[in-house]
């Protein structure tokens, strides 16, 4: 082979840029709408991801049958008396714990998904930090509705029957699905922080389990010691449940409602400031 | 008019611990130019574009794209660059047509023009025929100018490409420097990172060599070769004993030495043109040396590593080595 001297053609003297086109081309910051557009575009790519990993939603679908039938049947007698006795007090919980574990993939998938070529993209594109965040968690909206409105299918299929009826029903399904994007944030952080997608798994289980069980999901706080009786009262998660049993079977938007909207906004206030400055970080 | 550079770097550098990946380069590159950066693996190429392009934190010295301070403005250098890395960076998940479509949307382009775009850069870039494909179908050269076809959305007027043509076959690898050439033709600027000597001759207008984080040497590809040698007359002795004799007939007629492997019999000339050759083949034969083959070949980067740096591409001893060597620095 010879070396030979081709070089590109002149171009047709292209136009050079000076200080003022730089200027005119570029902002200084994304805007708040360029911020929700990014946000949305990144939940569309989410959706279509989902539409062909249908695997994805394995956790939203058998979870909530098994787990309610499971703990309905396993703790029913001994707490309520009966399975339908124990039925009002263990669907709003198992509501919040599918949930949990729903916003749980949420963190494990970002995590997956930031070592793939395609989030080099990403961050080099001019895109708001909170974007690629932010955007697979209003997909996963969609998986809470499933898994909640599943969860109380199974319960009504059982015998459930919510005092609240459909009203006091759907608002507790919206609930589930304000609180489920709020903790997302928490596993967020997690996967923006952690090495890997297996020890954002890990990391996750150990914060879901102490908040799910150690809330009044399950049992009622009465039956608890005081030591852990003090730490499910501050458990943002037992606002959530308490809260989601007053809309579904009482119909009752209560005070406790509101602090499970003071508890979700104040888990979005820590956490997503955290995620996007340690997803910043993961420049 | 005075226009600003599209790349001006000075002194940087990033450390990865104690190691420091690239030590203090210095980058200048003009509007409408298309610059190689040229090195062996490890050099540090990835390194020194993923700081210039708001990738990787800058931990020494200073770069300004078309005058935009990059570490203190990073979203505006963002606004500026379109960036083809070393890898794939496609989503595998959306076919091709998505994936220009969604980069579009990222960048505020409306939903009508994104979709226009990506029909035009896909013809563009012969990829027509699998825009609807998921991306998991695709051959890797396929994969390479979606890649770079994902970079120029928005038209950006700096492209990063990052060994764009590395593991395409020759057909592919032409396509993507003509597609490279009319880029800069439209008035785009390159800034493009390799490790072949001849692509960089191909398409740069400029070349910096860079080695173990250093900037070794820079220059146009003529400047470059004419330090090394256009070509390297290789030859093999018939009798691996006569090399000393050997090196001294081609010291005394090129005034250089060529380079000796004592083991196989094997040694190399850097000539400054070609035709050089049949000298040195007929000063042997007067000096009565055999010889069992001979060629005459373009120099290999391993050339141009050696005679530049003082050690070849594989080797990573002494690095004060580097600094004792033929300074091309070409004054700008
Ligand atoms: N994140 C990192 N942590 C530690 N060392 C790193 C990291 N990234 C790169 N390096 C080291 O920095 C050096 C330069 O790497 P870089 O990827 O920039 O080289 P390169 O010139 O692009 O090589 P190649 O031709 O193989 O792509 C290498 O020795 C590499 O091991
Ligand atoms: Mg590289």
């Amino acid at each position: 082979m010879t070396l030979q001297m081709t070089q590109p053609a002149p171009a047709a003297t292209p136009r050079r840029l000076t200080p003022g086109d730089v200027a005119a081309r570029t902002t200084s910051h994304n805007s708040l709408r360029e911020t929700l557009s990014q946000t949305m575009s990144m939940a569309w790519r989410a959706t279509k991801k989902m539409r062909r990993n249908p695997e994805q939603f394995f956790d939203v679908t058998i979870q909530p049958l098994l787990f309610t039938a499971m703990f309905a049947y396993l703790l029913g007698g001994g707490l309520s008396g009966s399975v339908e006795a124990y039925l009002p007090l263990v669907i709003p919980g198992i509501l919040a714990q599918t949930a949990l574990t729903a916003c749980m993939a949420t963190g494990v998938q970002l995590r997956e998904d930031m070592e793939k070529g395609v989030f080099d993209r990403f961050k080099s594109l001019p895109m708001a930090r909170i974007a690629p965040l932010a955007g697979p968690m209003i997909a996963d909206l969609l998986r809470y509705a499933i898994a909640s409105t599943l969860t109380f299918v199974t319960g009504i299929a059982m015998g459930y029957r919510p005092g609240g009826g459909v009203a006091g029903v759907a608002m507790a399904i919206v609930l589930t699905m304000i609180a489920g994007w709020s903790l997302a944030w928490v596993f967020t952080w997690v996967g923006t922080l952690a090495r890997s997608a297996q020890s954002v798994q890990g990391i996750s289980m150990m914060i879901m389990f102490p908040l799910t069980f150690m809330s009044n999901a399950l049992v009622p706080v009465e039956t608890l010691p005081g030591w852990l009786a003090a730490f499910v009262k501050v458990n943002p998660v037992s606002y959530i449940v308490t809260a989601t049993r007053d809309l579904a079977n009482d119909g009752q938007i209560t005070g406790h409602v509101g602090w499970a909207l003071v508890a979700c906004a104040a888990v979005i206030a820590i956490f997503a400031p955290l995620s996007v400055r340690s997803y910043k970080r993961h420049l | 008019m005075k226009h600003i550079p599209a790349v001006h770097a000075e002194g940087l550098v990033k450390s990865f611990g104690d190691f420091r990946a690239v030590d203090g380069v210095d980058l200048h590159v003009d509007q409408g130019e298309i610059y190689g950066v040229l090195g062996p693996n490890g050099a540090g190429k990835t390194t020194m574009l993923k700081m210039l392009a708001t990738l990787l934190p800058i931990d020494g010295g200073r770069a300004e794209i078309f005058g935009v301070d990059v570490r203190r403005d990073p979203h505006r250098t963002r606004q500026l660059l379109g960036v083809t890395g070393q890898y794939a960076s496609v989503d595998e998940n959306l076919t091709a047509n998505e994936n220009l479509w969604l980069f579009g949307r990222l960048q505020g382009v409306s939903s009508r023009t994104s979709r226009a775009t990506a029909a035009q850069l896909l013809e563009q870039f012969g990829l027509q025929e699998a825009a609807n494909k998921p991306i998991s179908q695709f051959s890797g050269g396929m994969r390479r100018r979606l890649d770079l076809a994902a970079s120029l959305i928005t038209r950006p007027p700096l492209i990063f490409l990052d060994e764009p043509t590395t593991g395409l076959d020759p057909r592919t690898r032409g396509q993507m420097w003509d597609t490279i050439r009319e880029l800069v033709a439209g008035g785009c600027t390159v800034l493009l990172t390799t490790q072949y000597l001849d692509e960089a001759d191909q398409l740069a207008d400029r070349i910096a060599v860079i080695d173990r984080g250093r900037k070794v040497a820079e220059g146009t590809p003529d400047e470059l070769k004419a330090s090394v040698g256009n070509s390297t007359l290789r030859l093999r002795l018939t009798d691996g004993a006569d090399q000393a004799v050997a090196a001294e007939v081609v010291r005394r007629l090129l005034g250089e030495d060529p380079v000796l492997s004592p083991e196989s019999g094997r040694m190399n000339v850097a000539l400054a043109t070609a035709d050089r050759a049949a000298d040195v083949l007929i000063s042997l034969r007067e000096a009565g040396i055999g010889i069992t083959s001979v060629s005459v070949d373009a120099p290999t980067l391993d050339e141009v590593f050696l005679a530049l740096t003082g050690h070849d591409t594989g080797d990573s001893s002494d690095p004060s080595a580097a600094a004792d060597k033929r300074q091309l620095e070409v004054a700008r």
